[in-house]
C-alpha cells in the first residue's frame, strides 16, 4: 500500500503550494481559522473562500413557521439558507431544507384548491387538473433528487457579486413524489411545433409592473421521464415554503427551473423571453460543460441548465485539532446533474496524491452521494484536507473559481486546515 | 401617497405569508446618513436586509446600476431623480471601504 504522508510537506513548501493552489482569500481563511473562532455560518471554516463582511453580520438563525432556524438571508422575499449540520444525512429533512423565492406575493394555496392547467398554441388541447384528479389518473412517480440553487455559493465569489450571497447551504436532498409531466403533456397532447414548455406558479411580484416569474424548458426535458409534478417530499405534503401544494422538478437542473406552486404550463413554438429567461440566470455561453438550452441561446451568453459536480464536507471544520493517533473523519455528499458520482478522493498533500473514500448507498444518479474516509494520523503537525468529487462523465471539481458575473456553478474544492497535536 | 399605499398593502400581503417574519424585518435598522430616507423606498418590493447582506464589496457606480435595475427592469416606483441621492447614501454606509 502507498505511504500517506500527512505532515511531510515542509513549510515554505505548504506556503508556496497553498498560495498557488488557494490563493490570497483562501490562505487568509485558513490561517483565519486557526487564529480563532470563526463567526457563525462561516464558510471560511469550510474551508472556502469567505461570504461577505456584511452577510455575515446580517445573516441569523431563523425559524419559519414549520422550518427550524435557518441561516436567514433576506425576510421578504423570504431566502433561507439550510445550515451545514442538516448534510450529515443524505436526505435533507423537509424542516430545515432551504428557502427561495423571488417574489414577495407567495399566497397559502390550500391543497384542495390547487388546480394545474395546461395548454398553449403548441397543445392539442387545455386540460385542467386539480390534485385529486393526478391522484385518481395518473401513475405515481418517485426520484431521489438534488435541489440546487443555481447561485448555491455565490457568497463565495471572488469578488463578490451582488444578488443574495449564499454559502453552501441553498441545496437539499429529498425524495419527491408525484406524478410524470409527460403524462400530463400526452392528456393534453403536444404538438410537433412545442420547442418549451413555459411554467408559471401562484406566486406574483410585489408590484402589477415587476416582472412576473416564469421560466421553461426544453420540451424534450418537459417530455423526459424524470420531470415530475411533484406533491410530496420526503412522504409528506409538500411544504408551503417549498412551493407547496405542487411544484416542478427537474431532475439535474438547477432550482430555478423547478418552479413553485405550479399553477400554468404553456406548450409554445417560440422562445419564451420575459426578463428571468433572457436577462436573468444566464452564464457565459460556451463557459461551463453542461446542458446547452438551445433554444434560448444568446451572445455572449447562455442560460444556466444542468449543476456541476460538487462535494461538501460535513465532518470537519478548518481549525480542527485531532489527537495524533486518531483518526480524521472526512465525511460528506457529493453529486452532479445526473451522470452519478463515481468517486470522491481526498488528498493531505495540496493535491499530488489522492486517496479514494468509500462511497455510501446508491439513492439513484440525482441524489446525494455519501461519502467517507478515514485518514490515519501518524505525527503531530498541520495539513491540509481536500475532497474532490468526480462523476460518472469524468467531470470533477475546480481548484479555482470558474468565474461568471451573476456568481453561479462554483464547485472549488474545499481545503481544511486541521491540526494534528 | 401612492408608495404608502403600496407599502401598506405589501404589508398586508406578507403578513399572511411570513407571519412573525414581518415583526423581524422591522427590526432591521440603516445607518444614518443623507439620503437614508430616499433609500428606505427599497422597501417597497424587498426588506432591507437585501443592503447589509450585500455590503461591503460595492462602489458608487455599481450601487448606481442596482437602483437603476431596481427601477427600469423590476418597476419599483421611485423618481429617477432618486438614485443619486440612494446609491451615494448606500456607496458611504454600505460600499466598498465603509466601516462596519
Amino acid at each position: 500500500m502507498k505511504k500517506f504522508p500527512l505532515a511531510g510537506v515542509d513549510s515554505e513548501s505548504r506556503r508556496r503550494l497553498l498560495l498557488g493552489a488557494a490563493g490570497v482569500g483562501a490562505l487568509a481563511a485558513l490561517g483565519a481559522g486557526r487564529a480563532r473562532a470563526a463567526p457563525a455560518g462561516s464558510t471560511a471554516a469550510l474551508g472556502l473562500a469567505e461570504l461577505p463582511d456584511g452577510t455575515l453580520a446580517e445573516q441569523l438563525l431563523y425559524a419559519l413557521p414549520g422550518k427550524v432556524p435557518l441561516w436567514k438571508k433576506s425576510f421578504r422575499p423570504p431566502n433561507f439558507e439550510t445550515p451545514v449540520q442538516y448534510f450529515r444525512t443524505v436526505i435533507t429533512p423537509n424542516n430545515a431544507f432551504f428557502v427561495r423565492w423571488h417574489l414577495a406575493g407567495i399566497p397559502e394555496v390550500k391543497a384542495t384548491d390547487w388546480t394545474l392547467t395546461i395548454g398553449g398554441e403548441s397543445a392539442e388541447r387545455e386540460i385542467k387538473l386539480d390534485l385529486a384528479d393526478m391522484k385518481k389518473h395518473f401513475k405515481p412517480a418517485e426520484i431521489t433528487a438534488v435541489l440546487q440553487c443555481s447561485g448555491n455559493r455565490r457568497g463565495l465569489f471572488q469578488p463578490h457579486v451582488a444578488g443574495v450571497e449564499w454559502g453552501v447551504g441553498a441545496m437539499g436532498n429529498a425524495v419527491w413524489r408525484g406524478v410524470r409531466l409527460k403524462d400530463l403533456l400526452a392528456k393534453a397532447g403536444v404538438k410537433s411545433s412545442a420547442i418549451e414548455a413555459v411554467l408559471n406558479g401562484t406566486d406574483h411580484p410585489p408590484l402589477e409592473q415587476t416582472p412576473d416569474f416564469v421560466k421553461s424548458i426544453p420540451i424534450d426535458v418537459a417530455l423526459n421521464e424524470d420531470t415530475l409534478i411533484a406533491f410530496e417530499m420526503n412522504g409528506k405534503p409538500l411544504p408551503h415554503w417549498n412551493g407547496g401544494p405542487a411544484r416542478l422538478i427537474v431532475p439535474g437542473w438547477t432550482g430555478t427551473y423547478w418552479v413553485k406552486q405550479i399553477s400554468t404550463i404553456t406548450l409554445v413554438s417560440k422562445p419564451e423571453s420575459n426578463f428571468w429567461m433572457k436577462a436573468a440566470y444566464r452564464v457565459p455561453r460556451g463557459k461551463y460543460k453542461m446542458r446547452h438550452f438551445e433554444s434560448q441561446l444568446g451572445s455572449p451568453n447562455e442560460p444556466i441548465t444542468t449543476m456541476v459536480v460538487n462535494s461538501l464536507v460535513t465532518s470537519i471544520q478548518s481549525g480542527v485539532r485531532i489527537p495524533r493517533g486518531k483518526p480524521i473523519p472526512v465525511k460528506g455528499i457529493a453529486w452532479d446533474s445526473g451522470a452519478g458520482i463515481d468517486r470522491v478522493e481526498v488528498s493531505t498533500d495540496y493535491g499530488a496524491t489522492w486517496r479514494k473514500a468509500k462511497l455510501g448507498k446508491d439513492l439513484g444518479r440525482f441524489s446525494f452521494r455519501e461519502f467517507d474516509l478515514e485518514l490515519p494520523t501518524r505525527e503531530n503537525g498541520a495539513l491540509i484536507v481536500m475532497a474532490r468529487a468526480t462523476s460518472k462523465s469524468g467531470e470533477t471539481q475546480t481548484e479555482q473559481l470558474v468565474f461568471n458575473p451573476a456568481g453561479y456553478h462554483h464547485n472549488v474544492i474545499q481545503r481544511i486546515y486541521v491540526e494534528v497535536v | 401617497m401612492r408608495t404608502t399605499a403600496i407599502s401598506a398593502l405589501l404589508g398586508a400581503l406578507v403578513f399572511v405569508a411570513a407571519g412573525g417574519a414581518m415583526a423581524q424585518e422591522d427590526k432591521i435598522v440603516l445607518k444614518d446618513g443623507p439620503g437614508k430616507d430616499k433609500a428606505m423606498q427599497c422597501t417597497i418590493c424587498h426588506s432591507l436586509d437585501y443592503i447589509p447582506m450585500n455590503s461591503r464589496f460595492m462602489d458608487k457606480a455599481h450601487w448606481t446600476a442596482e437602483a437603476n435595475k431596481m427601477i427600469k427592469v423590476f418597476g419599483a416606483p421611485i423618481p429617477l431623480s432618486d438614485v443619486d441621492a440612494i446609491s451615494t447614501y448606500l456607496a458611504q454606509n454600505y460600499g466598498v471601504g465603509t466601516t462596519k
